[in-house]
């Protein structure tokens, strides 16, 4: 690689530098000029990113002062209202951090802060993925990576809450050995094995140190790692827009553009954290105490993550077989471990439900808007309805306290809520989308209403349409419309009925469940039509076949063009 | 419930009592003053207060409790309650109950100190029980508070919640608060079991542990968050919201805004 010419870009410049050092300047240009779209709904996967890198951070910090030990001490620090008091060294030295340590608490809160946030930017970065359909086809595996990094998170913040020994998180931990226990045959082995024998034991707290400081957030780093490197292989997915076609990447190049908006973006969610960490107390473990196990906290409720579980166990009846001599605890087992299996293996299998249900097995680097998929996003919005139900029960007795109810009726109702909201929100949900479907058709043909009334010379009013621009126009007609599948013949060519064909009834009739209801956009021809009512409706042109529409780049956005137009650069 | 007495446990704490004191003295002011005002218990109630009490409680409470105070339909009998009870239901504003309810809420007193003594005095010639504690018996001011905290997560936070903010019961019934009881209504409410409370009498929790108790929710009341704003001290629920609308909401901001710039 010759460097006798002097590069004149910023990309060049970088590549430069590192190439008379390490020649691989090649490499090195290629990946630091890849172009990525922009869109705000793109930036929560960053916030997860940044509020792991926060924990780590946070995390390391309380390494050094906390003890993973369950040996029984005497308090004898400067908190008064626990001096003397018995506890575990985990306990005393989370007080030691709280109270002795510089920037101990601060730290802490901003640990326990940023865990709640990183859960709850990877869910909702999850919506996005979901709502917007760019876990299809070929980006399903990172899907999959994604489901397995909110579990491993889940677990993560679990055992991080536990560490402490507190009063709060002994109750969590004490319920969840419940359910371990409740597992049938293995679970009684496997609670002793965990807690090192009775609970509460002495070694529960060291064990999931090592896990959460050395094991997950490695697995997790590890799959971060595979998560980001698949998105840099197989580019981001944009928005249809001017220019945007199913080939190419319209945005910004990563240096230097994307590096200064994404290191700014790391200092704010940083900042936010820690503003709130500073002003917003989390996790008061001095108010609870110690845990023993003979004591419990009215309004005992786990961190928002496991709050769906706590709550699938209130609302579950409490019921339980009795057979040759054994109890299965159908009140934990149904709640507490086959209901998040289901709902976690239909989170990570959906990308291949949809495509199997649509016949959609095309590639996408296109989004849909949440519109234009109205069975998809009705789907979402439902799971997301009984999600909160579940998380809505799990703080019953604190609803019932703040608004006065009685906890029993609420529980009733919650139970039936559960089984009518989700179907509701779906109704609701798909015909608002369609709603908006047909809305976006008027719009392309008549244009935004300018509130504007013109009196023709006969005396008719009518009101002036003003055209859509080019980005709303290209947004709208982006929509791939998709013809559901026609249902095969019940009978044979000869008029012999073919048993063998259900599966592909059931298909077609899935499919047409899928699209069925949806709005086509409007042909070229009223297209063309509409535009002619338009006054510069000639200075227009738009292609109205779908989604290979050529614009002109707008706002000084790069366009990163392929070659061929099928491999992406 | 057990109690965790034990002498073993009985240390002088002068040091810790020191700062506690410190950390309390609007409370121990409190205590102070209060019990300048409370007649003593041992003055023997006079002819008068009783007559008193009888005309109160025939226009205020009978129509409830009926005229004997031998209970009716809107209201349970009260012979054999003890003053003690009287003055922690009418000291708190729970009675006179306002309207048939799940349960009597407190609320700001309908009756002056002196007219409650005299209820409590009429009431208490009803049948004998728990008298209307003295001064010195819900005086905390050497008690240890950490001992305090330990009983009180023992045997009250299930129902009132780690720092004292109250939960739920069954069927609309709840725990309440305990951020506005006085000492001697906390000691009050030990000794008669309102409603869903258990009664604690001295063999379950003695005299200085309950003195102790006091102390902790004394320091409940006035205990500063050093955390910061405490969002009512309920637990990872009103974290949670927190976190869902102010935090996200303000990261969401953020992002809009950037993307709203690179258009
Ligand atoms: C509207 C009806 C009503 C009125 C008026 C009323 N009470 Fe009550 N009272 C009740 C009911 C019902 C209860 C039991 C439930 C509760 O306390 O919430 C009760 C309970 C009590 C208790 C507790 C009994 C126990 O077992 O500990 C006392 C003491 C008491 N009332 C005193 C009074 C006094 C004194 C008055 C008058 C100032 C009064 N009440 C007026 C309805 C009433
Ligand atoms: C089984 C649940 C339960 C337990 C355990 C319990 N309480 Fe209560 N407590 C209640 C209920 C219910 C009330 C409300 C009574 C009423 O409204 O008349 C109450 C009322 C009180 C009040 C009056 C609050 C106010 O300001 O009006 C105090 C003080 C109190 N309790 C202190 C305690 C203490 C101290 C303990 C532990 C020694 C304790 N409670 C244990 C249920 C409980
Ligand atoms: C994957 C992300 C992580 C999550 C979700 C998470 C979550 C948590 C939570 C909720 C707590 C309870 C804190 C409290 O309120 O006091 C905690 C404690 C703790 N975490 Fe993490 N954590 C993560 C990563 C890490 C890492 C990487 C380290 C260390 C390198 C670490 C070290 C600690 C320590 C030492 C404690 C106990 C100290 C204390 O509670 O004061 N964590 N964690």
């Amino acid at each position: 690689m010759s460097t006798s010419t002097t590069p004149t870009t910023p990309q060049g410049k970088v590549a430069d530098f590192l190439d008379e050092r390490l020649s691989i300047s090649k490499a090195i240009k290629s990946n630091i000029s890849k172009v990525f779209p922009d869109h705000w709904s793109f930036m929560l996967g960053e916030v997860a990113l940044y509020s792991f890198i926060i924990l780590l951070l946070s995390g390391t910090y309380l390494t050094l002062f906390f003890k993973p030990s369950m040996v029984e001490v005497i308090y004898n620090g400067p908190y008064v209202p626990l001096k003397g008091v018995k506890m575990s060294e985990a306990f005393a030295s989370t007080l030691h951090i709280s109270f002795d340590v510089r920037g101990g608490l601060l730290m802490r809160q901003i640990h326990h802060w940023a865990a709640l946030f990183f859960i709850g930017a990877m869910s909702i970065h999850m919506f996005r993925v979901f709502f917007t359909g760019a876990f299809r086809k070929p980006r399903e595996l990172n899907w999959v990576i994604g489901t397995v990094l909110v579990l491993l998170g889940i677990v993560e913040g679990f055992m991080g809450y536990s560490l402490p020994d507190d009063l709060l998180s002994g109750t969590g931990l004490r319920i969840t050995q419940g359910i371990i226990a409740a597992v049938p045959v293995v679970g009684t082995y496997v609670s002793f094995g965990l807690f090192g024998g009775e609970f509460p034991g002495h070694d529960v707290v060291a064990r999931f140190y090592t896990l959460h400081i050395l094991l997950i957030p490695g697995l997790i780093l590890a799959l971060v790692g595979a998560h980001l490197m698949m998105v840099w292989y197989q580019k981001h997915t944009q928005w249809p827009g001017p220019g945007r076609t199913e080939g190419n990447v319209v945005g910004y190049r990563l240096f230097p553009v994307y590096t200064a908006k994404a290191g700014g973006f790391f200092f704010v969610v940083l900042g936010i954290t820690t503003l709130i960490s500073a002003l917003v107390s989390i996790n008061p473990v001095w108010m609870f105490g110690p845990y023993t196990p003979d004591q419990v906290s009215a309004g005992s409720q786990p961190d928002w993550y496991m709050g769906f579980l706590d709550g699938a166990v209130r609302v579950m009846p409490n019921w339980e077989i009795n057979a040759l001599g054994h109890t299965l605890s159908l009140n934990l087992i149904v709640p507490a471990l086959v209901l998040p299996g289901i709902m976690t293996t239909l989170l990570g299998l959906y990308p291949w439900i949809e495509a199997w249900a649509t016949g959609d097995r095309r590639e996408h680097h296109l989004l849909d808007r949440p519109r234009n998929a109205p069975v998809r996003t009705a789907l979402g919005v439902m799971s997301i309805s009984f999600y909160l139900m579940l998380w809505i029960s799990g703080a019953n007795d604190i609803i019932a306290q703040t608004f006065r109810l009685s906890i029993n009726q609420i529980t009733v109702a919650l139970r039936v809520l559960l089984f009518v909201v989700p179907p509701l929100m779906f109704m609701l949900t798909k015909r608002w989308c369609l709603s908006l479907q047909r809305r976006d058709r008027e719009k392309v043909l008549h244009g935004h209403e300018t509130g504007r009334i013109l009196r023709l010379p006969h005396g008719e009013f009518v009101e002036i349409h003003a055209p859509l621009s080019l980005e709303e126009q290209a947004e709208i007609l982006g929509k791939m419309d998709v013809a559901p599948m026609a249902l095969p013949a019940a009978t044979d060519a000869n008029g012999v009925a073919q048993p063998a064909a259900w599966k592909a009834r059931m298909q077609a009739k899935l499919s047409q469940w899928f699209y069925g209801a949806n709005v086509s956009l409007p042909t070229r021809a009223e297209l063309l039509e509409a535009q002619s009512h338009f006054e510069h409706a000639d200075a227009l042109e738009v292609e109205a076949t779908n989604r290979h529409r050529t614009y002109e780049a707008v706002g000084g956005v790069l366009l990163a063009p392929t070659e061929d137009g099928s491999s992406r650069h | 419930m057990a109690n965790i007495s034990g002498s073993s446990r009985r240390r002088p704490y002068a040091g810790a009592v020191l700062l506690l004191a410190a950390l309390t003295t609007t409370g121990a002011a409190y205590a102070v003053t209060t019990s300048a005002i409370v007649s003593p218990k041992s003055a023997a109630a006079s002819a008068e207060q009783i007559e008193l009490g009888k005309r109160l409680f025939t226009e205020g409470c009978s129509s409830c409790h009926g005229l004997a105070g031998q209970g009716g339909s809107s209201g349970p009998s009260l012979i054999g309650v003890g003053a003690a009870a009287v003055d922690f239901q009418v000291g708190t504003g729970r009675m006179p109950m306002a309207q048939a309810d799940t349960q009597a809420m407190r609320k700001p007193p309908v009756y002056n100190q002196e007219q409650i003594d005299a209820l409590a005095a009429y009431v208490a010639s009803f049948g004998a029980g728990p008298g209307v504690p003295d001064p010195s018996q819900y005086d905390f001011s050497n008690a240890n508070v950490a001992r305090g905290g330990e009983i009180y997560r023992l045997n009250c936070s299930q129902c009132h919640n780690y720092a004292g903010k109250g939960g739920a019961l069954s069927d609309g019934k709840y725990a309440p608060s305990v951020m506005k009881a006085t000492p001697k209504q906390i000691y009050e409410a030990m000794i008669t079991g309102p409603q869903g409370m258990p009664v604690f009498s001295d063999a379950q929790i003695p005299a200085k542990d309950k003195q102790d108790i006091i102390a902790y929710i004394d320091y409940l009341q006035n205990a500063p968050d050093p955390g910061g704003a405490a969002l009512g001290r309920l637990g990872p629920v009103t974290e949670t919201v927190f976190m869902f609308t102010a935090a996200i909401g303000a990261v969401i901001a953020v992002t809009i805004w950037i993307g709203a710039k690179s258009r």
